[in-house]
């Protein structure tokens, strides 16, 4: 490894511990003033009350200052909640904004400071890592010892990143208020793109943006002489900067409605949650003009481009699930599972999802129309069900999370039920295909190995079929990675495009064969 | 025929394990048992290089998951066959253990050519073939090795040096000829390889032969020496000069064996329900002017075993192969080859046209026969459709009508640089005729594709 490399490690790993060790940095002292500026009109007065053992306290870590925090508000949520007064009891959690506004730390004093210290330190190293990367080897595949690798093969290295991030995710979903240092430290980076302060999302959107890019550098150097992983790299790393993060940001400080407008249903589960109709409706000619869109790339865009160019479009060219996948995820792609069993679970979860997915948005919209008669409250119910179980904990936590346990589509492969939609179309209804070159494979393996969605490309490609997957992303790796040029991702005729009795070229002993 | 018959395939490689299935998806009865003893499961033997490298793990190398076989019904006993007695139709295992048979398929495949150089048996001398190679050369290059020499210049050799390269092991590479595989590709071709290997800091010596293997006291080799009598100083010992059928066990029996187990055009050796198939096969002639007698190419492995379980099924037909294909890779660059491209060719009666790009990785050549129809060609760098040229070779298409379709023979990944409009080009400016130069696309154009 070339010394800039290993400065790049080094200054990656400085700011990743910067990054982890600022939730514990700074104190928490909190005031009436701040509670009533951060809860809602009808929690005010009972939330002051309630907090009035803390004002004026100075909580030394964001453990002692949450669990005072905690211990006076259950204490009475909990006596109203043995009275069964329902009605009474403050369902709203105010742990993140009370934390984020009692807080005093040298983060929030010096924002740009620690995010240099730490995402900045991470992202150069990360960058002098990448840009060196195979400098002096002819272009080619660079699938060198990845089997041999402690990270890319279940090692111990790959089961600290993973534990890493299923805690981040963890800490990120649900117990936001441990990370408020952060929060502060993108609050000056969203204040000039949006004009408002940050979230816990922004922070998240701002890191994932990042990761696509450093990691997608990665990608131009490992497929130097790939013009179509180049692209298609290229492209994931566009619309995740431009769509994903900066354009909705750009879109609040025009007063406009957050909106990504490649985001689709049902990936984008809350498109047509009451609220955010809501939102469109009363958004004027912009909020109109993002609803059509929405359902104009439902019911017309993802038929029509994937009928011409199959799911790919969106999934490895597009979509920020995929972006990352095929970014940071990609060292881990090897590790899908590729038995048949796992192709049978992941048909019954995927379209499982999906079927939750149009239920729950049928109710949402019938609902919706009825004025709420229909159903009250129970499609929030399902909501908050949706959002926990798939939205959150396979989306996030095990989507990323598992990266380096099952390969960087988990997500993608198993729950994603736009993935399932664009699958249906692409199975029944497209001229995508990979293409096998008659009988020229010799059963390597290399194309099911390096096949981040687990499809046995082999099994196909071994007996001279073209490969007509659902789940196939066409993010080109099997190509890539065949030795004996084999495998071609194309778009042609859909005759003959699904044929169960292919012949292998080349043997004219006979001419049925499968 | 009895559909209760017992068929032993001896050899669970493509030739025996293709055999297997087609007979098990003709006949649904027969019993069927294939023996190795080299690994229970089928593996790619190609693909070997790829484990030692980190590319796969073993298991990936498995073309089937362990459940296909007992779902399938055909028996796999690991062990080593010792002999045969034809007599009684009975194996003889190693183990001391028998299996009796109805009929027979001998695919043992082959072995490392060794040609008694001296000191070819000393520890960190070694050939690559089979899994327990594999690990012989995991184990031998574990630590300790500062240079690797490799004997000869064939398709294992190179990739031997790929794979002692991701060891960062230096290699110092004996070649006899005068070019890199120079008994298989045309001058340029061989060069162009030979440059992309010392572009790998491959130490290529051609014209340089092995005289003699040095050991050290631990019987360990420690140096070879050349025939123009130089001594190299290393610690590993690759002989890859080409692989010889195995059918030691099976010499001076009543089985007619020359090179390989003497076969007609149905496998058929000369003791009746005995056949063979695969590499160790001989054929009394050679199956077409383009072939040999002894086939030793995973493809025709492949087509034997096809073409024998359709005999086995009852079928009437005889091995006939068609268009020659083959394909490989050279460190980073890949290889394609359909129809006949021979070393060397007559001139007065075959017209070659070559094209390679500026860099000097990516190359073309088609022959043609004296009315310009094409015989065959080889691509370097670039990838070509089989089907393309199975057909056009089939039907003896004009040169001109091949490379004014060759946008449509492409198979290189989209996006890629049409290589096909430069060949077009350089065609038209070498043979004139009716060739149409491809027009780049709008995509083309778009993303600047240029070669």
């Amino acid at each position: 490894m070339k010394m800039i490399q290993i400065v790049g490690i080094g200054l990656f790993l400085i700011g990743l511990a910067v990054f982890t060790v600022m939730p514990f940095l700074g104190d928490y002292t909190l005031t009436e003033e701040q509670v009533l500026a951060n809860t809602k009109d009808i929690h005010q007065e009972k939330m002051a009350e309630i907090l009035t053992p803390m004002y004026g306290d100075t909580y030394s870590s964001n453990f002692s200052f949450l669990s005072a925090y905690n211990e006076n508000f259950n204490e009475y949520n909990e006596a109203l909640k043995a009275e069964s007064k329902w009605d009474e009891v403050i369902w709203d959690d105010y742990s993140f904004p009370l934390a984020q506004s009692s807080l005093s730390s040298s983060v929030r004093d010096n924002p740009w400071l620690f995010f240099g210290l730490s995402i900045g330190l991470a992202v150069l190293g990360g960058l002098m890592y990448n840009l060196p990367k195979y400098q002096d080897e002819p272009a080619g595949v660079k699938n060198n010892g990845i089997f041999h690798s402690s990270m890319k093969n279940r090692g111990w290295m790959g089961m600290i990143t993973g534990a890493y991030l299923i805690l981040f995710y963890i800490i990120l979903y649900w117990f936001p208020a441990y990370i408020v240092n952060q929060v502060w430290m993108v609050t000056p980076l969203s204040m000039i793109l949006s004009g408002n302060p940050a979230s816990q999302w922004f922070l998240y959107g701002t890191i994932y943006t990042l990761a696509i890019i450093v990691m997608g550098v990665r990608m131009f150097r490992k497929y130097r002489g790939n013009k179509y992983q180049q692209l298609r790299t290229a492209s994931v790393m566009f619309f995740q900067t431009a769509f994903a993060f900066l354009i909705p940001e750009i879109l609040v400080l025009l007063n406009q409605p957050y909106f990504d407008f490649k985001n689709i249903w049902p990936l984008d589960y809350d498109f047509f949650y009451d609220y955010q109709i809501d939102t469109f409706l009363s958004s004027g000619g912009v909020g109109l003009f993002m609803l059509i869109w929405g359902i104009l790339l439902i019911v017309i865009g993802v038929p029509t481009f994937t009928y011409f160019f199959g799911k790919r479009w969106y999934c490895s060219w597009v979509c920020g699930c995929g972006g990352l996948a095929e970014t940071l995820g990609d060292p881990y792609r090897q590790l899908s599972d590729k038995s048949l069993k796992a192709w049978k679970y992941e048909r019954v979860i995927i379209h499982s999802v999906l079927v939750l997915a149009v239920l729950m948005t049928a109710l949402t919209i019938a609902n919706y129309f009825s004025g709420f008669a229909l159903l009250g409250n129970v499609t929030n119910q399902l909501h908050s069900f949706y959002g926990f179980a798939i939205g959150s904990v396979f989306a996030g936590v095990v989507g990323t999370g598992f990266y380096p346990f099952m390969g960087n589509r988990v997500w993608c492969r198993f729950g994603c039920p736009l993935a399932a939609y664009l699958g249906l179309v692409q199975r029944f209804k497209s001229r995508f295909r990979i293409t096998t070159n008659g009988g020229q494979c010799i059963s390597c393996g290399n194309c099911s190995t390096h096949c981040e969605m687990g499809i046995d490309v082999r099994w196909y490609a071994q007996r001279g079929q073209e490969i007509v997957r659902s789940s196939c992303v066409g993010c080109g790796v099997c190509s890539s990675v065949c030795p004996r040029g084999v495998l071609k991702l194309e778009n042609g005729s859909t005759e003959n495009r699904i044929n169960e009795m292919p012949i292998i070229i080349g043997n004219d002993s006979i001419k049925i064969n499968a | 025929m009895s559909s209760n018959r017992h068929v032993v395939i001896i050899g669970n490689g493509i030739a025996g394990i293709t055999c297997a299935r087609q007979l098990r998806k003709l006949d649904e009865s027969l019993r069927i048992t294939v023996i190795s003893g080299e690994s229970k499961y089928f593996f790619s033997r190609t693909a070997l290089m790829y484990v030692f490298m980190g590319h796969m793990k073993f298991e990936h190398t498995q073309p089937y998951e362990n459940w296909f076989w007992e779902k399938n019904r055909i028996e796999l006993k690991e062990a080593w066959v010792k002999s045969i007695d034809f007599t009684a139709k009975t194996l003889l295992f190693k183990s001391g253990e028998n299996l009796s048979y109805d009929e027979l398929v001998i695919a043992t495949g082959s072995k490392p050519n060794k040609f008694g150089w001296p000191g070819e048996d000393l520890q960190g001398v070694q050939g690559l073939y089979s899994k327990q190679d594999l690990e012989l050369m995991e184990k031998n290059t574990q630590s300790g090795v500062e240079r690797a020499v490799i004997v000869g210049g064939g398709l294992i050799g190179i990739e031997m040096a790929e794979m002692l390269a991701y060891k960062k092991i230096p290699v110092t590479f004996l070649v006899r000829e005068a070019g890199f595989w120079n008994n298989i590709l045309p001058k340029e071709e061989s060069e162009l390889v030979s440059r992309h290997m010392r572009e790998h800091h491959i130490d290529l010596r051609l014209k340089e032969e092995l005289d003699e293997i040095i050991s050290d006291p631990n019987a360990r080799v420690k140096a070879i020496r050349t025939k123009s009598g130089e001594e190299i100083q290393c610690q590993f010992v690759g002989l890859t000069a080409g692989v010889t059928p195995n059918i030691d066990f099976l010499r001076n029996t009543e089985l007619e064996v020359n090179r390989g187990v003497k076969v007609d055009f149905g496998f058929q050796t000369n003791i009746p329900n005995v056949y063979s198939i695969g590499d160790c096969a001989e054929f009394h002639e050679a199956p077409a002017a383009d072939r040999k007698q002894v086939e030793q190419v995973w493809y025709t492995g492949r087509m034997h075993g096809e073409t024998l379980g359709y005999i086995l099924a009852g079928k009437e037909v005889t091995y006939q192969p068609g268009i020659w294909f083959n394909s490989a890779k050279f460190l980073d660059i890949e290889y394609q080859t359909y129809g006949t491209v021979p070393a060397q060719w007559d001139s007065e009666n075959v017209k070659s046209f070559y094209w390679e790009h500026a860099g000097g990785k990516v190359a073309f050549r088609m022959l043609m026969d004296k009315q310009n129809k094409i015989i065959g060609v080889n691509n370097f760098g670039f990838r070509l459709r089989h089907e393309f040229f199975d057909q056009a070779i089939k039907e003896k298409w004009d040169g001109a009508k091949v490379i004014s379709q060759l946008d449509k023979a492409n198979f290189d990944p989209e996006f890629f640089a049409p290589y096909y409009i430069e060949i077009q080009k350089a065609f038209k400016d070498q043979f004139g005729g009716n060739v149409k130069v491809s027009k780049k696309s709008f995509i083309q154009k778009l993303f600047g594709a240029s070669v």
